[in-house]
C-alpha cells in the first residue's frame, strides 16, 4: 500500500526537436503502451523540419559533427539500464553505443577516404569530395529493435544529412527512448526525426515524398518494389539497409560525389 | 593602360565574311550498306531494320537492325557464356591488356571514327576529331590501367564484377558514351550487352571491327541495335546484373520503376539544366568564349550543357553584347567542314522539341536573339539563340531543351546566384566565373550539382567523375569512382 505509485511516459513522436503526439491523435499499442500512430501529414512536417535543419548540420565543421554524435553516444551510455529494457538486452545496448562512437569518428575522415584529386590533361586541380545528399527517409528495421535503428541512422547522419526514421513497428519503445537521447544531446533539433506507426501506412508516403533524397529500406514489410517504384519519382537514391553492418561505404550510400575544376594560372 | 583601353581598334561585326570550305573526306571510311548484331564475336542477320541517316542532309547512310526482345537474348547469353568461360576469371592484367589494345587502335583509327561520328550524327569533325574520338581512346587507355589494381582502389572490399551489364546510350557523343560505359565495366571483369542510340549507331558498329583487331573474347562485348523497344528489351531481361542509362530523366524514371524490386543494380546519367554564373570580376572574353562553348558545342546536344546563363547585373548590357557579336561570328553548316563551328540537329525529331520550346519561350514573353544566318537547304539546322528577359518560370529556364538555346537571367548578389541556380529538379553541372579563387570554392560548395566548372565549361577527362545530383541521376563515370557501379563487394 505504501508503496509509490510511478509516473507512466507517454509514448511520442520526435520532430523537429519536439515531442508532439501525432496531429491524428492516432496510437497503437505495442510492447504494452499506447504508442503514437505518425500519419502522413506527420511524415510531411517530419520531412519539412528536417530539409529546414539539413543546411546547418551539414556546415557544422566536420570536428563539431564528430563531437555531437560521441556526446549522443554519452547519451545513451548513461541510459545503458533503460535501453537494455526496451531490446535484446545489455549487449545489444553497448554495441549501440559502439556504433556511435565509431561512426562519430568518421565525421571528418569521410571526405579523405571517398574523395579524392584527380589528374586532368589541363590547367586545372580537380578534386572530388563527398557532400550529404539531403534528406533521408529510413525504415528501421523490425529487429534489432535498437541495434537496427542505430546502423541505419547513423551513416546518413554523420555524412551531414538530416533523417526521418520509422521506428520498428512491433518494437518503437527502443526509438522513442533514443529520441530522448538525442534530445538531450547536441545533435540540433529536426536532424534526426523519427516517427512509430505502421509501416505499410507511412513508407510510401516517405519513399514517394519530392523532396526526399534517399530512402533506406531495408527495414520495409515485403512492399519493397512497390517502395523501389515510387522513389523514381524524384529519381531517389534507393538504399537497402543491412540491419547489423558497419563500414564507411554504408555511409557513401547517402552521399553524392561533387568534382570541381579549379583553374591554375600565375 | 585605361589609355590603351580607349584607344582599342573596334572591328566591325564580320558577319560577311566567307570561308572556303574545307571540307574533310570521307573517303576513309567505309560503310555497309546493312549492319546485323555483334553478338558472340559473329554478326547476326537482323529480321527488321531501319536506315540510319546523315542529319546534315538526310542521306541514307545503312539499313540498321531493329534488334527484339530475342535478339537481346541472344546477346544475353553470349555476354553471360562470356562472362562465366574465362573473362571474370581471367587476370586484371591481362584484361589490362585487352582494353589497352582497344584504346591504341582507337587512336590509330581516330579520323576514321571522327568523319563516320560528324556524319552520322551531325557534330562538327572539329569536335569529333579533337573531343570525342581522343577522349574515348583517353578512358579506355584510364580503365586498362585499373582491370589489375582494382584492391588498391576499394582497400579491404574483395571487389569482383558483378556479371553482365545492360548499358544503354545516347545519340550525343556515340563513341564517347561507349567507352565511358564499356571501358570500366570490362576492366571490372564484366561482359555487356550495349544499344548504341537508335540515330547514331555507326561508330558502335565499326567499334566491333577494333574488338575483332583487339582479339577481344567472343561474347564480352555484344552490340544490338534498335530504338526504345531493344532498349525496354534489354532493361527488362532478368539474367541482365546491370543496367547503365545515359539519356533523358523521363526515361530515366521508367527504367527505375521497371527495375524496382528484381535487385539489378542501376546508375542513370540524365538530364540537366546547367546554371553558367558570371560574376562582375570575370574576365569577360574568357567567359564569353566559355558561355558559346557551354552552350554551342555540339548543338547543345549536352545533357551538361550550359543553358542558363546567369549574369551579375553590373556587367549585363556589355557582357550580352560581346556574346550577341561572338554568334555572329559562328560557322554553322556542313558537319564534315573542318572550319564548322556549329553542326546539324541529330535528328528530325530533336529539331522539332527544340522549335516548339523555342516558340514557347518567344510566346512567354522572352526576347530571342539570333544572328544572320545562312542555313543548308536539307537536313536538320537551328541557328544558335539567345533568350533575354527571360523569367524562371518560363519553359526555356526550366526545361531541358537540347539544342543551341542560351537563357540569359540576371543576379545582384552570390547568394541570389547561388538560390537561382539550384532552383531546378536537376543537379549535374554549374558552371563559375570569376577572379576571385576563394569566391570559386565558396559557390562551387553550394551548388548542388555533380560537376563544378570554374572558368571553364564541358571539359571532361577520363581520371574526372562524371555524374549528377537529384534528378540528374546517380552513380558516376570516370575516375577511381567510376569503377564502383560495375564491383560488388565482399564485406
Amino acid at each position: 500500500m505504501s508503496e509509490r505509485l510511478p509516473v507512466k511516459k507517454t509514448y511520442k513522436l520526435y520532430i523537429g526537436g519536439t515531442f508532439p503526439r501525432s496531429e491524428s491523435g492516432r496510437t497503437y499499442e505495442a510492447e504494452g503502451q499506447n504508442v503514437a500512430r505518425a500519419s502522413r501529414k506527420d511524415v510531411r512536417d517530419a520531412v519539412r523540419a528536417a530539409r529546414g535543419a539539413q543546411p546547418g548540420w551539414a556546415a557544422a565543421t566536420a570536428y563539431n559533427r564528430g563531437q555531437v554524435l560521441y556526446r549522443l553516444a554519452e547519451m545513451v551510455e548513461a541510459r545503458v539500464a533503460e535501453f537494455a529494457e526496451l531490446c535484446s538486452g545489455r549487449d545489444e545496448v553497448e554495441r549501440s553505443i559502439d556504433r556511435i562512437v565509431w561512426y562519430a569518428g568518421w565525421a571528418d575522415k569521410l571526405p579523405q577516404v571517398l574523395g579524392g584529386s584527380n589528374p586532368v590533361a589541363g590547367p586545372y586541380f580537380n578534386f572530388t569530395v563527398p557532400e550529404p545528399t539531403g534528406v533521408v527517409a529510413v525504415l528501421a528495421p523490425s529487429e534489432p529493435a535498437l541495434l537496427g535503428l542505430v546502423t541505419r541512422v547513423l551513416p546518413p547522419l554523420v555524412g551531414g544529412n538530416a533523417v526521418v526514421a520509422v521506428a520498428s513497428e512491433a518494437r518503437p519503445l527502443a526509438a522513442i527512448e533514443l529520441a530522448e537521447g538525442l534530445a538531450t544531446s547536441d545533435v540540433p533539433g529536426g536532424v534526426v526525426n523519427l516517427l512509430t506507426g505502421q509501416h505499410a501506412e507511412l513508407a510510401p508516403v516517405l519513399a514517394s515524398h519530392m523532396d526526399v533524397n534517399a530512402i533506406d529500406i531495408g527495414g520495409a514489410n515485403g512492399d519493397a518494389p512497390e517502395l523501389e517504384r515510387l522513389a523514381a519519382d524524384n529519381v531517389k537514391r534507393v538504399v537497402r539497409g543491412r540491419a547489423d553492418v558497419q563500414s564507411p561505404w554504408e555511409v557513401a550510400s547517402f552521399l553524392e560525389l561533387k568534382t570541381v575544376w579549379h583553374p591554375m594560372g600565375q | 593602360m585605361a589609355e590603351l583601353d580607349r584607344t582599342r581598334t573596334e572591328v566591325d561585326v564580320p558577319g560577311d565574311w566567307t570561308y572556303a570550305s574545307a571540307p574533310e573526306s570521307r573517303d576513309i571510311v567505309r560503310i555497309a550498306d546493312s549492319y546485323g548484331y555483334y553478338v558472340g564475336g559473329e554478326w547476326l542477320e537482323p529480321a527488321e531494320t531501319y536506315e540510319t541517316i546523315a542529319p546534315r542532309d538526310e542521306e541514307p547512310l545503312a539499313a540498321i537492325g531493329q534488334a527484339t526482345a530475342e535478339d537481346v537474348g541472344r546477346a544475353v547469353v553470349a555476354a553471360r557464356e562470356a562472362f562465366a568461360d574465362g573473362w571474370s576469371a581471367l587476370p586484371g592484367s591481362e584484361r589490362a591488356k585487352y582494353l589497352f589494345r582497344i584504346a591504341r587502335i582507337l587512336q590509330e583509327r581516330s579520323r576514321e571514327f571522327a568523319v563516320l561520328e560528324s556524319l552520322n550524327g551531325g557534330k562538327p569533325i572539329k569536335e569529333s576529331r579533337d573531343v570525342d574520338i581522343p577522349l574515348a581512346a583517353a578512358h579506355f587507355f584510364y580503365y586498362a590501367g585499373w582491370a589489375d589494381k582494382l584492391e588498391y582502389a576499394f582497400p579491404n572490399r574483395r571487389p569482383r564484377p558483378v556479371g553482365v551489364a545492360g548499358q544503354i546510350i545516347p545519340w550525343n557523343f556515340p563513341l564517347l558514351m561507349l567507352a565511358w560505359k564499356i571501358a570500366p565495366a570490362l576492366a571490372c571483369g564484366n561482359t555487356v550487352v550495349l544499344k548504341p542510340a537508335e540515330t547514331t549507331p555507326l561508330t558502335a558498329l565499326l567499334f566491333c571491327d577494333v574488338l575483332r583487331q583487339a582479339e577481344l573474347p567472343a561474347g564480352v562485348v555484344n552490340i544490338v541495335t534498335g530504338d526504345g523497344r531493344t532498349g525496354a528489351a534489354i532493361v527488362e531481361h532478368e539474367d541482365i546484373d546491370k543496367i547503365a542509362f545515359t539519356g533523358s530523366t523521363e526515361v530515366g524514371k521508367a527504367i527505375q520503376r521497371h527495375v524496382a524490386g528484381t535487385g539489378k543494380r542501376l546508375t542513370l546519367e540524365l538530364g540537366g539544366k546547367a546554371a553558367n554564373i558570371v560574376f562582375d570580376d570575370a574576365a569577360l572574353d574568357q567567359a564569353v568564349e566559355g558561355i558559346v562553348n557551354g552552350i554551342y558545342f555540339n548543338q547543345g546536344h549536352v545533357c551538361c550543357a550550359g543553358s542558363r546563363l546567369f549574369v551579375q547585373e553590373s556587367i549585363y548590357e556589355p557582357l550580352v553584347a560581346k556574346l550577341e557579336r561572338r554568334l555572329t561570328t559562328l560557322r554553322v553548316g556542313d558537319p564534315l567542314d573542318k572550319n564548322t563551328d556549329v553542326g546539324a540537329i541529330n535528328s528530325a525529331a530533336q529539331l522539332e522539341k527544340i522549335q516548339e520550346l523555342v516558340a514557347s519561350g518567344v510566346e512567354e514573353g522572352a526576347e530571342i536573339y539570333q544572328p544572320p544566318c545562312v542555313l543548308p537547304e536539307k537536313g536538320y539546322w537551328f541557328v544558335p539563340t539567345v533568350f533575354t528577359n527571360v523569367a524562371q518560370s518560363y519553359r526555356i529556364a526550366q526545361e531541358e531543351i537540347f539544342g543551341p538555346v542560351l537563357s540569359v537571367l540576371t543576379f545582384r548578389t552570390p547568394e541570389e546566384a547561388v538560390e537561382k541556380a539550384n532552383n531546378t529538379p536537376y543537379g549535374l553541372s554549374a558552371g563559375v566565373w570569376t577572379e576571385k579563387g576563394s569566391r570559386i570554392l565558396w559557390m562551387a560548395q553550394r551548388l548542388r550539382a555533380g560537376v563544378v566548372w570554374a572558368n571553364t565549361f564541358n571539359r571532361f577527362d577520363p581520371g574526372s567523375p562524371f555524374g549528377g545530383y537529384k534528378e540528374s541521376g546517380f552513380g558516376r563515370e570516370g575516375g577511381r569512382h567510376g569503377l564502383e557501379p560495375y564491383l560488388r563487394f565482399d564485406e
